[in-house]
């Protein structure tokens, strides 16, 4: 049994050094460690969200139920839309999901705060970035995860990508990184905030109404004058009007040019303030 | 010295949480750091563990400034905070085998070293479990284990043993003696005089982020100079007018204590004290019970030292 004997000699080897010198840690470079410190807390933070059955539904079921009703409810109803309201709904669905996914990179790390989580991070030699690294990352793959299962829901309700493989691709991997942007916004305000709940609050005030005053679920033409100003001006809008050109076609380039504007502009401004924020915290 | 702590001040806004700290540890000793509730206990185990940065003063763990090697430190010491901060949704082994991949252990290291800290805090039976089916003191256990992965040379112990019940307090010293049998130091914070005097090579009270005192538990004792008269009275005995029966005798300026059923009184020590102290309490009618004179304890020499007791001790 070679794994057996593997087990005893660093047994001993533990033994021997704890009463001298401590264990020979090995030496990798900085950004190998950096690496492996962020994907040690991804794959951590990734098992939180199968392991708490409440935040389960909350990702996946909760907008598998929007999905379904936006459908059903809203689908003969809607004025304004020259497709079937399911190809029209995917991608505003797709953006929401994202968007309310956010929210959680927030919560995580206040918990993580309040249990005294971080503090332990903080005193291990692990890269700094590691912990607001590992947290997105999470949550990006967490998000590509829905935003596949919310495609293949879609499919079985009749929704069809109309403009091609690149352009469908070019759709799902632009949601994840519109999500992956607001997950920065998410995370300076979870680490302003005094536990998770605050957190978790504090995110929904403003994700909710910026959701639903876009062009997400409704064409923005059939809103009220004050809220169509406002709805255009709005990322959200921006991200899906992006997306259904891409997934139903027409013309692309300059929603896309927008919401990447967005996405460099919210991470450029957010990412600081919450690395800033996170090394203020002891 | 492989802890060197020499004139450490930290402010929190007006507050001066530590104020011109210094003190130094030997290799494989215990150093207790003793003190009542925001004395600035947490404070200093953050300094010298690199969380907090001192406003002056300079601070040197296994030869590594705490604030220039900062990074490099890390890796050799350990640290359990005052509260235990293990992962909820994680199994005992899985804290584990984390802290040690953060530690930058191999993959498979890590977990044959989650393994044997599972074994030796016995949580062995329990190491598949998440941990937010662990009562406190399974909790407290882990994040001891957690502070261990690395084996580290100097570990620090903020209040390791606040909540837990008297079993479990004992099996921890032993594996606190055992660790530094094996040449650990270990520098552990407590508000419990007893814990200090048990586990502690050397001791510094502090107070209102002072240190008062500082030296091993008898010195400690020693500082306090005088006896300590204890007596236990009888059932229906009125404790005031004992009190006030052998106030004569008491070291002027000293409060007469009350507590787990004794009266202790700080006295000189001199011939005789026994009887008189029987003769007077004969004289207000109080019966005794038991009477005796011992040295005093740590609790005595805190009383002394700070002009106030710590935790249960005042009881009026
Ligand atoms: N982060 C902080 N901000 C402001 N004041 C603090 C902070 N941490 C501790 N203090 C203050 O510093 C003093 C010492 O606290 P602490 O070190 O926690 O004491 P102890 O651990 O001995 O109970 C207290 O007065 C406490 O209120
Ligand atoms: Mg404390």
């Amino acid at each position: 049994m070679s794994d057996s004997e593997t087990h005893d000699s660093a047994a001993v080897l533990f033994r021997d050094t704890i009463k001298g010198s401590n264990i020979k840690l090995p030496r990798h470079s900085q950004f190998h460690n950096g690496v492996s410190d962020a994907l040690t807390l991804a794959k951590r933070n990734l098992i939180r969200y199968i392991r708490l059955p409440g935040l389960l539904v909350f990702s996946t079921i909760q907008p598998i139920i929007f999905l379904v009703l936006f459908t059903f409810v809203f689908g003969g109803a809607i004025r304004g839309i020259h497709t079937k309201y399911i190809d029209f709904l995917i991608p505003g669905i797709l953006i929401q999901t994202v968007a309310f996914g956010s929210t959680q990179t927030g919560v995580g790390l206040a918990d993580d705060l309040q249990k005294g989580l971080i503090q332990r991070f903080r005193a291990l030699p692990m890269a700094r970035s590691a912990v607001l690294a590992g947290r997105t990352l999470a949550d990006t793959v967490r998000n590509l995860i829905v935003v596949l299962l919310m495609v293949a829901v879609g499919y079985i309700l009749g929704f069809r990508f109309q403009n091609g493989l690149l352009p469908a691709l070019s759709a799902i991997a632009l949601a994840v990184l519109f999500g992956f942007a607001l997950s920065w916004i998410s995370a300076f305000t979870g680490l302003s905030a005094k536990d998770a709940e605050t957190a978790g609050v504090a995110s929904f005030v403003w994700i909710f109404p910026i959701t639903f005053a876009s062009a997400a679920f409704v064409p923005v033409s059939t809103m009220a004058g004050w809220l169509q100003a406002f709805a255009k001006a709005n990322p959200i809008t921006n991200a899906v009007d992006t997306l259904r050109a891409l997934t139903l076609g027409g013309p692309v380039e300059r929603h896309f040019l927008y919401t990447l504007m967005w996405i460099v502009g919210i991470v450029g401004v957010f990412a600081p303030m919450a690395v800033t924020k996170y090394k203020a915290k002891s | 010295m492989i802890i060197e702590v020499d004139r450490v001040t930290k402010s929190f806004g007006s507050n001066l949480a530590v104020n011109n700290v210094s003190f130094s540890v030997s290799e494989a000793s215990i150093f207790g750091l003793l003190g009542p509730n925001g004395a600035g206990k947490t404070t200093l185990i953050n300094i010298l563990t690199t969380l907090l940065k001192p406003d002056s003063g300079r601070v040197t763990v296994d030869g590594l400034d705490v604030v220039r090697d900062a990074a490099e430190l890390r890796s050799r010491i350990g640290l359990a905070g005052q509260y235990a901060a293990v992962d909820e949704n994680l199994t005992g082994f899985e804290n584990l085998e984390m802290v040690g991949r953060l530690y930058h252990l191999p993959a498979k290291l890590a977990r044959i070293r989650a393994d044997e800290l599972l074994s030796q805090f016995s949580l062995a039976y329990a190491g598949r479990k998440q941990a937010r089916t662990y009562s406190g003191g399974m909790r407290r256990r882990l994040d001891l284990a957690a502070a261990l992965v690395s084996s580290p040379r100097v570990l620090f112990l903020d209040e390791p043993t606040a909540g837990l019940d008297p079993r479990s307090r004992n099996d921890l010293w032993d594996v606190l003696e055992q660790l530094v049998a094996n040449g650990a130091t270990i520098l552990l914070t407590t508000q419990y005089l007893e814990e200090a005097d048990r586990l502690a090579e050397h001791i510094a009270v502090i107070d209102v982020g002072k240190v008062i005192a500082m030296g091993t538990p008898s010195d400690l004792k020693a500082q306090v100079g005088s006896s300590i008269l204890e007596v236990v009275l009888g059932k229906d005995s009125n404790v005031e007018t004992a009190k006030q029966a052998l106030s004569p005798l008491a070291v002027t300026g000293t409060r007469i204590d009350f507590h787990s059923e004794r009266l202790r009184v700080i006295v000189p020590e001199r011939p005789g004290l026994v009887v008189d102290a029987i003769r007077l309490l004969d004289q207000h009618q109080i019966e005794v019970e038991e009477i005796g004179v011992t040295k005093p304890s740590l609790d005595d020499a805190f009383l002394a030292l700070t002009g106030h007791g710590v935790g249960g001790l005042e009881d009026e």
